[in-house]
């Protein structure tokens, strides 16, 4: 089976066209992934200059370290609570956007505006705000509310990490929701008010169930974000007050260079690794389904 | 829109006012009302997404004396430039603007440049081993930056690239960061028919002409999507910087503006939300002047595709 000298050219051409991302990959993608796995067997630390094969200990240390229950537990409740509020607030946004209310363009800007500022810029400013004698505590005090220190107490800090975040990015969410609340039918919609629904009873009849793959899709698509949350905690609490909001991420962050544990990091990115890859299969899963529905 | 304007209630009231059952208007004027309920609570939920922009921009303008206080003030009384002053006192913030730009300029036109050509040969040209090698690329997809920082950093280590600027071009245009870029010029060029491009072989073009010549300007949308959310997403970098970076000349934006703290470590707030604003402001701008183009470019990275 010789292959023509045309198209042996071409085949030429495509691999040329495709090597700087398939050698960019196996560089700073496999090789990388598999450096991780080797590190995370080893005892392995930069100050006492050691790097010992110690087998599955990394992984035994994991499963008796306190530090990190408490980072998955944050981790956890850093993610559902992002995922419920960032959800609940996209789908308001979405549905009020989509009533064709007089200023909706405006709106639209306003909600999608921090999507594009600098997420280190836009922690500041909420640091700013929410600073014990901040804007957000002087506006209570106006109203003769005395505010807690937003960041220096436990729950209050987790609440204001979710919170920040939502603002951040809920827009983007709310855009791919207009989206899928466009493509609901108008008939549908008619003719469940010919039948007496009122609006309550038409969205959660009728429009939800048509978005629902659409909100399931955003949802793992949300979660899974929501473990790369790195630069919203450092700048905001350094994973405090204690270690209550020291998600996964920055457990990883502080084990690697703050302590020089490089071993002991590795295998919580293994462990990262995994669990971002269980949510991304059940994320295209749930494509499948969801492309079904359009057809 | 245009229901609303022949539904209004004054186009009709006049001609015919007695056929109007009295039930029947009165719930249309409660429709109104309820639409401009609806308003005011877009309004009241667009507070937490405009406020922080003003606040960050006025509180720059406020003396130190003013910028925490038990009634704050919307409006400085006494707006001053000086904060911005020291903004370039206390670090060489000129440089740092120009890094985080000259990075995040070269690395967008390099991944346009590595995602155009990937994409369309993987959707465009047929060559043994395209799919094992595609899928090979997916892969980064799957992989959190802080997945790979730990041995990332030892190769850069290694390669004595620590506080220079060249993980920061690099591994973003080669490495998992520009796979999404490629996976959506992928998908744009196999819903692209291929029409033009035959006319173009026809015409005695190769691959390299029919690439260059016909494919890349047809491809401006999608290249200009991810042109938006390849600069933003090198202009936010964080966490590697972090890790790659350690003398003030080499800082990236995001980096510097952290380091406005006093001797005691507690933050300049004037000066800090200086640079938070010299920052935001051009990128707001061309967002309000490009948005279409934002949107649609950012809900494409956020779909993942």
């Amino acid at each position: 089976m010789a292959a023509s000298a045309a198209v042996r050219r071409d085949r030429l051409v495509g691999y040329t066209m495709v090597a700087p991302v398939v050698l960019g990959s196996l560089a700073f993608v496999v090789l990388p992934l598999v450096m991780v796995v080797w590190y995370s067997l080893h005892e392995w630390n930069v100050l006492a200059n050691t790097f010992t094969f110690v087998g599955a200990e990394n992984y035994q240390r994991m499963a008796a370290d306190p530090g990190l229950a408490d980072a998955l537990r944050a981790t956890l409740w850093f993610s559902v609570g992002l995922v419920v509020v960032n959800i609940a607030l996209a789908l308001l946004l979405a549905v009020l956007l989509n009533q064709r209310l007089p200023g909706t363009t405006t709106f639209r800007t306003f909600f999608f505006s921090p999507v594009v500022v600098s997420l280190v810029a836009w922690t500041i400013v909420w640091s700013f705000l929410l600073q014990a004698d901040g804007g957000i505590n002087g506006f209570l005090s106006v109203l003769g509310v005395e505010g807690p220190n937003w960041l220096r107490r436990p729950d209050a800090a987790m609440a204001a990490v979710i919170i920040v975040q939502v603002f951040k990015n809920v827009g983007l969410n709310m855009i791919l929701f207009l989206a899928a609340l466009q493509g609901v039918p108008e008939e549908l919609q008619e003719a469940a008010r010919l039948d007496g629904a009122g609006a309550w009873r038409r969205f959660r009849s009728v429009t939800l169930p048509l978005i629902s793959p659409t909100v399931l899709l955003v949802s793992i698509i949300t979660i899974v974000g929501s473990l790369e949350v790195f630069a919203q905690i450092d700048v905001l609490t350094g994973g405090g007050p204690g270690s209550s909001t020291t998600v996964l991420v920055y457990y990883l962050y502080q084990q690697a260079f703050r302590f020089n544990e490089f071993g002991y990091a590795s295998a919580l990115a293994v462990l990262l690794f995994v669990i971002v890859l269980v949510l991304t299969l059940l994320q295209w899963q749930s494509r499948k389904r969801w492309v079904f529905h359009e057809v | 829109m245009r229901s609303e304007i022949i539904t209004a209630p004054e186009t009709e009231a006049p001609a015919t006012p007695v056929l109007v059952p009295l039930p029947r208007r009165r719930a249309r004027a409660r429709r109104g009302l309820t639409r401009w309920l609806l308003v005011v609570v877009l309004a009241v939920l667009s507070l937490p997404f405009v406020f922080p922009t003003w606040w960050m921009a006025t509180s720059s303008l406020k003396p130190m004396s003013e910028i925490l206080r038990r009634v704050p003030t919307l409006w400085p009384q006494d707006p001053s430039f000086d904060a911005y002053g020291r903004v370039f006192t206390l670090q060489p913030f000129a440089q740092q603007y120009w890094n985080s730009l000259y990075i995040a300029v070269v690395v967008t036109l390099g991944t346009m440049l590595v995602a155009a050509m990937a994409g369309y040969a993987f959707a465009r040209i047929r060559f043994p081993g395209a799919n094992a090698l595609f899928v090979l690329v997916l892969v980064g997809l799957l992989v959190p930056a802080e997945v790979t920082i730990v041995p990332l950093f030892r190769i850069v280590n290694t390669l004595g690239l620590v506080d220079t600027h060249w993980p920061l071009i690099v591994v973003p245009v080669l490495g998992a960061p520009a796979v999404l870029a490629v996976f959506i010029m992928r998908q744009f060029f196999l819903g692209l028919p291929t029409e033009l491009e035959e006319a173009g072989r026809l015409d005695g073009l190769g691959r390299w002409g029919v690439f260059w010549r016909i494919a890349v300007p047809l491809s401006r949308s999608a290249l200009g999507a991810v042109a938006i959310f390849t600069f933003l997403k090198s202009w936010n970098l964080y966490l590697e910087p972090v890790v790659y970076l350690s003398s003030k000349e080499s800082f990236t934006l995001p980096q510097a503006l952290t380091q406005y703290v006093d001797a005691y470590g507690g933050p300049m707030w004037n000066v800090q939300l200086a640079a938070t604003t010299l920052t935001v402001l051009p990128v707001l701008a061309v967002f309000l002047v490009a948005q279409k183009q934002f949107v649609q470019g950012l809900a494409h990275s956020g779909l993942k595709g």
